[in-house]
C-alpha cells in the first residue's frame, strides 16, 4: 500500500477513536445521537477507503450499511423515541466527566502499548488499526459502564460494534461472513432494543435503569 | 434436503421453527416440538454410526458428538415438561396464545443455534451461531413482561453483548494470527486448518486473543465475575428456559472456550490456559456457595448452583491431562441432567405453589409426594451425595487434584462443602415439616424428571464400558 493511502487510512481510523472520546463527555441525549451519527459516518468513510485500498469492492457494501443503518436511520428513529419520551434534554453519568475522560484516555494508551507490542510482527497498517480498534471497543465499554440511562447504553454498545467493525476491515480478506453478520447483528440487536425500549416505556414510562433495579426479585 | 446427520439435525428444528409459528393450536404445538426435538436427537445419534467428513463450515468431532448428542437429548426432554408446563401457564393467563406460538418456534431456533455453534467447523460461524442463541434466549427470558423479567432481559441483553462483542474480536484476532500462515481469505477462519497450523501462529497474537476470548464466552459460561446475567435470566423466564439455559447453552460456550484452549495448547510459544481457567473455576465455586446461602429465590438457587457447577467443570478442564479431563466431561454431563431435572420439578413446585419463594414453601414431601422427594433426591445428587452420578465427577475431580496439586485441591474441597451445606440446609426447609401456603394439585408429567435422575443413579453406580472409552478417548484429544 502507498504512502497516502496509508495516510489517509490512518487519519479515518484515528478520527473514529477521537469521536468515540467526544461520545464521552456529550451530556445532553439529542447530541449523544448527534455525535454518534457522525461516529458511524467516518466509520463508513474509513470502510469505504479500505475498500477502495485493499481492492475489495465487497467493503465498499459493508460501507453502505453503516452509513445507512447506524448514521442515518438508528439516529433519526432514536431521536423521535426520546422525543416522546421526553428525555432529549439530559444525560444521568454515575461519575463525573472529569474522571470518565481520564479513565478514556488511559484505555487508548492501555490499547495502544498492548497491540503494538504484541503485534509487531504483523504489518503496520493492521497493527496501528487494530490499535485504534480496541481503543473504540473499550471506549464504548466505558460508556456503558458509566452511563445509567438505556439509550445511551445502547449508544455505547452501537459505538463498540462500530470498533469491531473497523477491526473485522482492517483484517485484510477476512471472509465476507464476519463483517455481514456484524451488520446484521446490529440490525438485530436494534431490533431487540427497541421492542425492550417499547416495552419499558409501557411499564414504567421511563428508560432510566436505575428505576428498574428496584424490581429485583430479592432484595440485597 | 440434506440426508447426513449434522445436516438433519441444523434442519430438523428450522423447518419446525418454520411451522410452528403458524400454529395455534398450544396441544399440537406443543406436541410437534416434542416430537421434533426427538427426531433431532435421533439425528444426533446417527453420528456415532457414521462419522461424515469435516467440510468448510461443519465439522463432526469426537469432541463435539458428546456435547451433541446431550444437548439434543436435554432438548427433547425439556420439550416433553414444556409440553405439561406451558399448559398451567395458559390456564393461569401468564401466557396468551400468541406468545406461546412465538415462544414454540423461539425454542427450535434456539435448539438450532445451539447444534450449529456446536458443529461449526468455522470461528466465524461459531460466533454467529452463538449471538443467535443469545438474542433467542433474551427474547424467551423477557417473555412475561413483568418488571423482573424485562430487568432480568435488559441486563442479561446488555451483558450478553458485551461479552459476545468481547468474544467477536478476538475471533479476528486468531484470524490476524492465521492469515500470516494460511494465506488470506476463508481458510483463516476453519477450525481444522487452524489446529493443522496451530504451531506456526504468531503466540502474542494467540494469546491475546484468548483473554478477549475468554472473558467473551466465559460470560455466556457464567465464571464469576461475569456471571451478573445468569441468576436473574434464570429465575424470570419461563422454567423450561432455565433448564435449556443451565443444562445446555453454558455448556455450548463452554465448548467454545474448549476449542480456543486447544488451540492454544497445540502451540509451544503461546501462554498455558489452563491457569486461568483454574482461578476463574475456584473463584466461581467459592464464589457462588457462600452466595447460596443467602437466596430467598428458588429458581435464582439453583442458578447459583449451576455458576458452581461451571465453576468446577472449568477448574477440572483447566487442569487438564486424561484424568481431570475426563472428570470436567463426566461432570459437565451429570450436571447437565441433573440441573434440569431439578428445573423441572421446580417449574411444576412454583406452578403448585403459586411463589419462587424459598420461606413460602414448605413441606412439600407431604403436600406433593412425587415432586418433593424428587427435589430431594435431585438436590442431594446436584449437592454431590453418593451413589449418585456427580458424587462420583466430583470424587474424580478431587482426586486428580489431589495427585497434582494437593494444594489446589484445599479450596476446591472447601468450596464443595461449603455449597452442599447450603443446599441440604434449604433443601430441608423446602422438603420437609408442615405443609404451608396455597397449594394446587399439579397435572405434571413427571417423566423427564424420573428420566434423568435415573441415568444419574445409573451413571453413579455403573458407567458402561464403551462410554468410559469414549470419554477417555476425548480426554486424552483434550490434553
Amino acid at each position: 500500500m502507498d504512502k497516502f493511502a496509508f495516510d489517509v487510512a490512518h487519519f479515518l481510523a484515528g478520527s473514529l477513536v477521537l469521536v468515540s472520546l467526544m461520545l464521552l463527555y456529550q451530556d445532553r441525549l439529542s447530541a449523544l445521537l448527534n455525535v454518534f451519527a457522525f461516529q458511524a459516518m467516518v466509520l463508513a468513510l474509513s470502510v469505504a477507503w479500505q475498500a477502495y485500498a485493499q481492492g475489495a469492492p465487497h467493503l465498499y457494501l459493508t460501507a453502505a450499511i453503516a452509513l445507512s443503518v447506524k448514521a442515518i436511520i438508528i439516529p433519526v428513529a432514536l431521536h423521535r423515541m426520546i422525543r416522546r419520551l421526553g428525555i432529549h434534554r439530559e444525560v444521568e453519568t454515575a461519575i463525573n466527566i472529569g474522571p470518565t475522560m481520564l479513565a478514556g484516555l488511559g484505555l487508548v494508551a492501555l490499547s495502544m502499548v498492548v497491540i503494538l507490542r504484541v503485534t509487531a510482527a504483523a504489518d503496520m497498517l493492521a497493527r496501528e488499526d487494530l490499535a485504534f480498534a480496541l481503543s473504540v471497543v473499550l471506549l464504548g465499554l466505558l460508556m456503558m459502564v458509566t452511563r445509567r440511562n438505556a439509550v445511551s447504553q445502547v449508544v455505547g454498545f452501537m459505538s463498540l460494534e462500530n470498533g469491531l467493525i473497523l477491526a473485522a476491515t482492517g483484517a485484510k480478506g477476512m471472509p465476507f461472513v464476519v463483517e455481514i453478520s456484524v451488520a446484521f447483528s446490529v440490525l438485530i440487536a436494534f431490533i431487540v432494543i427497541g421492542i425492550f425500549l417499547f416495552r419499558i416505556r409501557e411499564r414504567f414510562d421511563s428508560v432510566d435503569l436505575e428505576a428498574l433495579d428496584d424490581f429485583r426479585g430479592e432484595s440485597r | 434436503m440434506p440426508t447426513s446427520g449434522e445436516g438433519l439435525i441444523l434442519a430438523i428444528p428450522l423447518v419446525t421453527a418454520a411451522l410452528l409459528i403458524f400454529i395455534s393450536n398450544y396441544r399440537l404445538s406443543a406436541r410437534l416440538n416434542a416430537a421434533s426435538a426427538f427426531l433431532t436427537l435421533l439425528a444426533a445419534l446417527s453420528l456415532f454410526v457414521r462419522k461424515p467428513a469435516p467440510g468448510p463450515y461443519l465439522l463432526v468431532d469426537d469432541l463435539n458428538i458428546v456435547f451433541v448428542v446431550l444437548n439434543t437429548f436435554v432438548g427433547f426432554t425439556t420439550a416433553v415438561f414444556s409440553a405439561s408446563y406451558i399448559a398451567h401457564e395458559l390456564e393461569t393467563g401468564r401466557l396468551t396464545r400468541a406468545q406461546l406460538r412465538f415462544y414454540h418456534a423461539m425454542y427450535q431456533i434456539l435448539l438450532f443455534a445451539m447444534s450449529l455453534s456446536l458443529l461449526a467447523n468455522n470461528i466465524g460461524l461459531m460466533w454467529v451461531a452463538i449471538e443467535l442463541a443469545t438474542l433467542t434466549t433474551v427474547l424467551m427470558v423477557g417473555i412475561y413482561r413483568t418488571h423482573e423479567a424485562l430487568e432480568a432481559a435488559w441486563k442479561y441483553f446488555i451483558l450478553g453483548s458485551v461479552g459476545i462483542a468481547l468474544a467477536l474480536f478476538g475471533t479476528i484476532l486468531v484470524y490476524m494470527a492465521a492469515r500470516p500462515v494460511v494465506g488470506e481469505g476463508p481458510d483463516g477462519m476453519v477450525w481444522t486448518i487452524l489446529i493443522e497450523h496451530a504451531a506456526k501462529l504468531d503466540p502474542a497474537l494467540l494469546n491475546l486473543a484468548f483473554i478477549f476470548l475468554l472473558l467473551g464466552y466465559g460470560t455466556k459460561v457464567g465464571l464469576a465475575p461475569l456471571h451478573a446475567w445468569l441468576p436473574d435470566a434464570h429465575a424470570e423466564g419461563p422454567t423450561p428456559i432455565s433448564a435449556v439455559l443451565s443444562g445446555l447453552l453454558l455448556n455450548v460456550a463452554l465448548h467454545a472456550v474448549l476449542r480456543f484452549k486447544l488451540l492454544l495448547a497445540a502451540n509451544p510459544g503461546a501462554i498455558a490456559p489452563g491457569p486461568l481457567l483454574v482461578t476463574m473455576g475456584l473463584v466461581s465455586l467459592i464464589f457462588a456457595g457462600f452466595m447460596l446461602y443467602r437466596r430467598r429465590d428458588i429458581k435464582r438457587l439453583f442458578a447459583y448452583s449451576s455458576i458452581e457447577h461451571m465453576g468446577i467443570i472449568a477448574f477440572a478442564f483447566g487442569m487438564g491431562g486424561p484424568l481431570a479431563n475426563f472428570a470436567g466431561l463426566l461432570h459437565m454431563t451429570m450436571h447437565s441432567l441433573t440441573k434440569s431435572g431439578i428445573f423441572f420439578a421446580v417449574g411444576h413446585i412454583a406452578q403448585a405453589k403459586d411463589t419462587q419463594k424459598i420461606a413460602e414453601i414448605r413441606g412439600l414431601t407431604v403436600s406433593h409426594p412425587l415432586l418433593g422427594w424428587g427435589l430431594v433426591v435431585g438436590v442431594a445428587a446436584i449437592a454431590g451425595m453418593p451413589p449418585l452420578g456427580v458424587f462420583m465427577s466430583e470424587f474424580l475431580v478431587v482426586s486428580s487434584t489431589f495427585a497434582r496439586e494437593p494444594l489446589l485441591a484445599i479450596p476446591l474441597v472447601i468450596g464443595l462443602l461449603v455449597a452442599f451445606g447450603a443446599l441440604l440446609l434449604k433443601v430441608h426447609g423446602l422438603a420437609f415439616g408442615e405443609p404451608t401456603g396455597v397449594s394446587h394439585p399439579v397435572k405434571a408429567s413427571y417423566l423427564p424428571m424420573i428420566a434423568h435422575f435415573g441415568l444419574v443413579l445409573v451413571a453413579g453406580l455403573y458407567l458402561p464400558p464403551p462410554l468410559v472409552a469414549w470419554f477417555q478417548h476425548v480426554a486424552v484429544l483434550l490434553h
